[in-house]
């Protein structure tokens, strides 16, 4: 854990008012969870430093605090991104992503396998880890077919800019079920999550 | 750090207490709590439960779930036994008009929260809409198990002949299924979940409801949830299928055949009328004209409320 | 009467809470109670609504005690609903009751250990006499209680620094210098296992009345310990907090505490030497009666892990999850809110059981005949 200090002349506000537009983003944030596939809007977010999008800057302000662990992808490390998750959230960093309660990954092609983070256990499934996958948009790349809780019929997604092999992986992700990460994508402003209870089907699979 | 311990408040208890009551940090672990819940539907994910300024029991579960997403543009409902005019209900709605400065209503379809005690209510619930059951006990094998490390493990590994068995018993010694009450639920054919204590006719909305279904327990500290258009299943035998309630009168207000109704004791010769639980469905169903037998007992006009009540109050001729 | 709901709730709840404070101020002719007289004259209510409140403030545990009318657990419930608001700063250092101005200590395993036997403000020897001039005019003057003519040896030392150079009494292993924050209850729900640090404070904050039973079940067999009461000591200790920004602990109050080690059944044999266990009471104020208890009862867990048939004091998920009296009372007295939907159930159940009962009756009848 990196405890350096911080110079607090260079970090950006997080939210004007902590209380409502954290409840406002958690919102939106229960709500993408509770209908897997939706895209909902944090694009009233305050802007994150450069290299972080609103929506995940909004997910951090929103949930990240002292108790939880958070693992960032190693090239938002040591920047102005971690000093100014450090700043408003408290929260530990951790380099181990079996430790982390969540991740946030700036640049998918580095995330390591799905199975590198903690599925929690089959008692406690809950301490599992929470993704924040960032991509350059949530529409446009292969399609996923969506079905399960939260979902009436079928839901498709379709972020771009995510590695080979990634929906195997959230397929298994999938089949293993207590266990499991959740995964939240995000593209600027917008947000859509793949709970481990989403079932998943590729098109020509 | 500057969104750790946010006390501005715009409410009229902000000097003393935050918005919605709780401090910003119990907010964030009772919300991370929600995520998992829904992400592991039926799961009773263990949490931080707060002492609240009510007591345990009387729905500390659900005001906590209520106060850590209620925000100023929600419109809040809560019921106690399908109505909105019951005492704990009244209390839990002042409290939350006091400390979040919501909007408040009596009526379904206006609501976008609705925290309830024991029922569901008769209108069907809509996307947008979020149902905050209070749960006296979470654990559906408790009543079988006492021992928290024995149930657990039971989830763990889908173990659930023990509620099998018990069901079975029912049957052999009653014929039937005799469950009333928190009649026990499969959750997409993996957790047994407590529905908490609604009568077994509400079960079959639990399954693909439109609404996000949040249940909390505070003094057991577990929350768990349905999100909409979940697969619930009530348990049951292919020989002896599940059945809910059914009267063979309806609402002595306003006719209704298909609504959950209560029992009023008129006088000590037995005489007796069934009148709905849902008030607000109730009070719908006259508004646009249904009449029950009893129309007109007084039970029908108490939306005005009646005088304080100092003493108990005679019973209506 | 029926049982209906009470409708126009609103109007109700506002009346029965002016009732309420009628009847909490009582016959007005009377002189009101001040918070400052429950703090001083009904001291050991106070401290007892502080222990099991789990908030140190004589002040606010006073004014609970007269805004509940004197309903003890009511009073402690008051001050965890206020506690849970509190916004937490971070932990202390942990108070070294070694280091103890002591009041009062008492040890039972020894007729005379270093220090003296140190009797204190204690109800011990007292007789159960009431006191009337109490009621009739606050007892007139009171002799101070006479000065000890050398004074008292400072630290006083403990029972363990007594057993310490033979090794005959079970000692507590020191923590690591990075070992995690004992467990919170007041932030993380019950596990279980649970470790000693979650059950001492659980039992700290458990209900007196529940773990005094217990203990004494205990005492009378069911799960026995064979206690021995090695040392009671009440008195001040200085509670110290590090600040990151300074990096050393600097003392911000004092706390008056009750600690109770119990010596208890002979722990070890073969693999181990043979030495005295113990049991560990601790409470804010003074509370023997409940550290005494919370000593026994610790005991107890910790014996309870070797055992197949354990007695209910042994028993940690019966012990931790029932001896909360907030949880405890609240849930008991939820039963006075409505429950005639689930009611209704029922009624329709039982009535269908009886049709369905004298269905088969006349059936029998009928075949008899």
């Amino acid at each position: 854990m990196s405890v350096a200090a911080l110079d607090l002349t260079q970090i950006a506000p997080g939210f004007a008012d902590p209380t409502i537009d954290s409840q406002a983003a958690f919102r939106r944030v229960m709500d993408a969870v509770a209908r897997p596939g939706t895209i909902q809007d944090l694009s009233s977010a305050p802007e994150a430093p450069e290299g972080l999008d609103r929506a995940a800057g909004a997910i951090a302000l929103t949930l990240f605090d002292f108790e939880t662990p958070v693992w960032l992808d190693p090239t938002i490390r040591g920047g102005p991104i971690e000093d100014w998750i450090r700043f408003h959230c408290g929260c530990p960093l951790t380099q181990a992503p079996a430790e982390a309660a969540f991740a946030m990954i700036a640049e998918p092609l580095a995330c390591p396998p799905l199975s590198a983070f903690n599925p929690g256990n089959a008692k406690y499934p809950d301490r599992s880890t929470t993704l924040v996958i960032q991509v350059a948009a949530l529409v446009g790349g292969r399609s996923a077919c969506l079905s399960g809780p939260g979902i009436k019929v079928r839901a498709t997604i379709a972020p771009t800019g995510l590695q080979d092999g990634f929906w195997p992986q959230v397929q298994a992700n999938n089949a293993r079920f207590q266990l499991g990460v959740d995964l939240l994508f995000v593209a600027g402003g917008l947000l859509t999550a793949l709970p481990r209870s989403t079932r998943v089907t590729i098109k020509g699979d | 750090m500057s969104s750790g311990s946010n006390t501005q408040g715009s409410n009229r208890t902000g000097r003393y207490y935050n918005y919605a009551y709780l401090d910003e940090q119990t907010k964030r672990m009772i919300r991370r709590t929600i995520l998992k819940a829904l992400a592991i539907p039926g799961y009773q994910v263990p949490f931080g439960s707060r002492e609240m300024p009510v007591p345990y029991g009387w729905g500390t579960g659900g005001i906590q779930l209520t106060a850590a997403i209620i925000g100023p543009d929600d419109v809040y409902k809560c019921i106690d036994q399908g109505a909105d005019d019951t005492t704990n209900a009244v209390s839990i709605r002042r409290f939350f008009a006091q400390v979040a400065d919501v909007a408040v209503t009596e009526e379904t379809a206006e609501a976008t929260i609705i925290q309830t005690r024991h029922r569901i209510p008769e209108k069907p619930l809509k996307e947008g809409q979020i149902l905050v059951f209070q749960v006296p006990q979470p654990e559906p094998l408790r009543g079988l198990e006492p021992r928290e490390t024995e149930t657990r493990a039971m989830h763990a590994y889908e173990e659930y002949g023990l509620q099998y068995v018990s069901l079975y018993e029912s049957v052999s010694a009653y014929g039937y299924i005799a469950n009333t009450v928190g009649y026990p639920t499969m959750i997409e054919e993996r957790y047994l979940m407590s529905p908490s204590p609604i009568p077994k006719f509400d079960n079959p909305k639990l399954g693909d409801n439109e609404a996000i279904l949040l249940f909390g327990a505070g003094r057991e500290k577990r929350i768990y949830a349905v999100p909409p258009y979940t697969r619930v299943r009530s348990l049951d035998f292919e020989d002896y299928p599940f059945e809910t309630q059914t009267w063979e009168e309806n609402c002595a207000l306003c006719g209704a055949e298909d609504s959950y109704l209560d029992e009023v004791i008129l006088d000590d010769a037995g005489e007796r009328m069934f009148v709905c639980s849902d008030s607000c469905f109730c009070a719908e169903r006259r508004a646009s004209g249904h009449v029950g037998t009893m129309g007109d007992h007084a039970l029908a006009h108490l939306e005005g409320g009646p005088p304080a009540v100092a003493s108990p109050v005679a019973e209506p001729a | 009467m029926a049982y209906v709901a009470v409708k126009g709730g609103e109007a109700a709840i506002t009346n029965a809470h002016r009732w309420l404070a009628e009847d909490r101020r009582g016959d007005p002719t009377v002189a009101e109670v001040g918070v400052d007289q429950v703090r001083e004259q009904l001291s050991l209510a106070v401290d007892r609504v502080m222990s099991e409140g789990s908030c140190y403030d004589r002040d606010l545990a006073a004014l609970a005690v007269k805004q509940s009318r004197g309903d003890l657990p009511e009073a402690i419930f008051l001050m965890r609903a206020y506690r849970t608001t509190l916004p937490r700063f971070g932990y202390s250092q942990p108070v070294e009751t070694g280091q103890m101005s002591v009041r009062r200590r008492i040890s039972a395993a020894f007729k005379d250990i270093p220090g003296g036997q140190v009797l204190g403000p204690t109800f011990d020897y007292t007789h159960r006499l009431l006191d009337f001039t109490l009621a009739a005019d606050g007892g007139g003057p009171i002799e101070p209680a006479l000065q000890a003519i050398e004074p008292q040896p400072y630290p006083m030392s403990t029972i363990a620094s007594v057993f310490d150079h033979e090794g005959l009494l079970e000692t507590d292993p020191t923590p690591a210098a990075d070992a995690p924050e004992p467990f919170d209850l007041s932030r993380e729900p019950m596990t279980f296992p649970a470790g000693r640090d979650q059950r001492l404070q659980a039992l700290a904050r458990g209900d007196e009345g529940f773990l005094l039973s217990l203990a004494y079940s205990s005492q009378r067999g069911w799960g026995s310990t064979h206690p021995l009461c090695a040392e009671i000591r009440l008195g001040e200790v200085a509670v110290e907090f590090a600040p990151d920004e300074l990096g050393f602990p600097i003392e911000i109050g004092e706390l008056t505490l009750t600690e109770c080690q119990m010596i208890s059944t002979v722990t070890g044999g073969m693999e181990k030497a043979p030495e005295f266990g113990r049991g560990y009471g601790l409470t804010f104020g003074h509370c023997e009666r409940k550290a005494m208890s919370m000593a026994i009862v610790d005991r107890a867990l910790r014996d309870a892990a070797e055992l197949d048939n354990a007695a209910p004091c042994q028993d940690e998920e019966f012990v931790l999850y029932h001896s909360d009296n907030v949880e405890a009372s609240g849930f008991v007295q939820h039963l006075k809110l409505p429950h005639y939907v689930d009611f209704q159930a029922d009624l329709q159940l039982v009535r269908r059981l009886r049709r369905e009962y004298a269905a088969r009756e006349t059936a029998m009848k009928e075949a008899a005949e």
